[in-house]
């Protein structure tokens, strides 16, 4: 292996090749956290919800997503889903970008499923004491957890949230299994086109780590500035 | 579903085990178990060196675990599997590339673990430790780590739940564990893509889910052990 060649890195072809893959990563995380969250939220409420039922669809979705890999999720939903799609929809989904939409479903049922269970320890760390008042002045359920806990209690889940985000973050390098063009696949594909594995690898380690850091810095940020009080 | 496992489940199980290498479901197993074990002295080194009261020590482990926690596994496993060989002189399988990446990924994560597992220790011990006598380290390997290790065992137990799924990502590197035999099935099979990881994510479920289940188990036994310390 040559010296590391920083103007690969720099300009041309395999940088641009690079560039897009960072910048698909991050759209891919953007978009799975935009969706994932509302689910989170609605998977938390259901597992909390008065109804023994509406539990119980709580916790099977938690526990059978989280205890599944999420390269078996990917796999599952690129090549096992569409195939039992009728025939119409299929042909549909094979027109647009199925790679990217089967990542974002995973992605997006694999993060929920954590936030979910976190947003709902932050809805448990509130004492139920003020659901019960809640209820005696008339809210209804969801009037209360909207109008009273759920305020409280995102406060306390925002940092675990941010270290779900780069759980997240990290989990979008998984979609090169299916091929959808991001930071990790396109490393690959310099490596395998170029042979200049040190640099391409570098390149993306040097990204990954970059917004890792900085999810980890607003952590500590947040943490800094809302520091945890006792209820 | 069925016949494709009356078909299929040696192969599921073992790969092409003994005309070939152990492969499917054990290999998952072999790989996550010795992962894990290796990975726990490492962590422990970690931990005591991210505790250490010399910043020689404390700020490079520092570095490192942020470092290794900051990255994704598949990044540790993309540069293993290019400088293990460029390091060593000579090529790494497929296993062993998997294997030292993750003891990497699964130290730096055991040694956050660990670290709060040792700090969860009340200061005390320590103190009257050092003063009968035992040297720092003597200390922490006698009084300190046994009482740690003991109560980090349920989150021992989810780290082994977490190295199991990201024993799937030998996937990538065309390690045959069971995400590779099932796409191999996948693949002769043809027609039924639906149903072949359907019964991965199943297997997986079985396999994580008991785990779980045995972690909060072992959580509960441990903290009715800690509040009614005779009946231990």
């Amino acid at each position: 292996m040559n010296s590391f060649d920083v103007s690969l890195l720099l300009s041309g072809q395999y940088h641009d090749w690079l560039v897009s893959g960072f910048a698909l990563s991050i759209k891919l995380a953007l978009i799975t956290l935009v969706i994932a969250l509302p689910l989170a939220l609605l998977v938390a409420v259901l597992r909390l919800a008065p109804l023994a039922v509406l539990r119980a669809v709580g916790v099977v979705f938690v526990e059978a997503i989280r205890n599944v890999p999420l390269l078996a999720h990917m796999l599952f939903w690129y090549f096992g889903a569409p195939e039992v799609l009728p025939e119409p929809l299929k042909a549909w989904l094979y027109e647009r970008d199925v790679e990217a939409a089967s990542a974002v479903i995973a992605l997006v049922l694999y993060t929920a499923a954590y936030m979910s269970e976190d947003i709902r320890s932050g809805i448990r760390s509130i004492p139920k004491e003020q659901m019960e008042a809640s209820r005696a002045l008339g809210f209804s359920f969801l009037g209360a957890m909207r109008l009273v806990i759920l305020p409280q209690a995102l406060r306390l889940t925002v940092p675990p949230l941010i270290s779900q985000t780069l759980n997240l973050w990290k989990n979008t390098s998984i979609a090169m299994v299916i091929g959808v063009a991001e930071l990790m696949y396109q490393a690959q594909q310099v490596e395998s086109a170029s042979f200049r594995g040190f640099e391409s690898f570098a390149f993306a380690t040097g990204a990954y780590l970059t917004i890792s850091l900085a999810i980890t810095g607003a952590s500590a940020w947040y943490h800094h500035h809302h520091p945890v009080r006792s209820a | 579903m069925w016949e494709i496992l009356q078909t299929y489940w040696l192969y599921y199980l073992i790969g092409q085990y003994p005309d070939g290498p152990l492969g499917g479901l054990s290999l998952t197993l072999a790989l996550a178990a010795l992962a894990l074990v290796l990975a726990l002295p490492v962590g422990i080194v970690l931990a005591l060196c991210r505790l250490s009261p010399y910043r020689l020590l404390r700020w490079p482990v520092t570095a490192v675990v942020y470092v290794v926690r900051g990255t994704p596994l598949l990044m540790v496993v993309f540069w293993a599997y290019f400088l293990l060989p460029t390091l060593t002189g000579h090529t790494t399988d497929q296993f062993n590339t998997m294997l030292a990446a993750l003891v990497i990924f699964d130290g730096a994560y055991l040694a956050e673990i660990i670290r709060a597992g040792i700090q969860g220790i009340p200061k005390g011990q320590m103190e009257s430790a050092r003063s009968l006598g035992f040297d720092y380290l003597r200390a922490m390997r006698l009084v300190i780590l046994p009482q740690a290790l003991r109560n980090m065992l349920p989150s021992l137990v989810n780290q082994f739940v977490s190295t199991i799924k990201e024993t799937s990502l030998g996937y990538i590197i065309s390690l045959g564990e069971v995400s590779f035999v099932a796409t191999q099935i996948n693949t002769q099979l043809l027609t039924r893509p639906a149903e072949v990881y359907l019964l991965l994510g199943l297997t997986y479920f079985v396999l994580c889910f008991s785990l779980s289940r045995f972690a909060f188990w072992l959580e509960r036994r441990l903290a009715a052990g800690a509040a009614h310390p005779g009946t231990r």
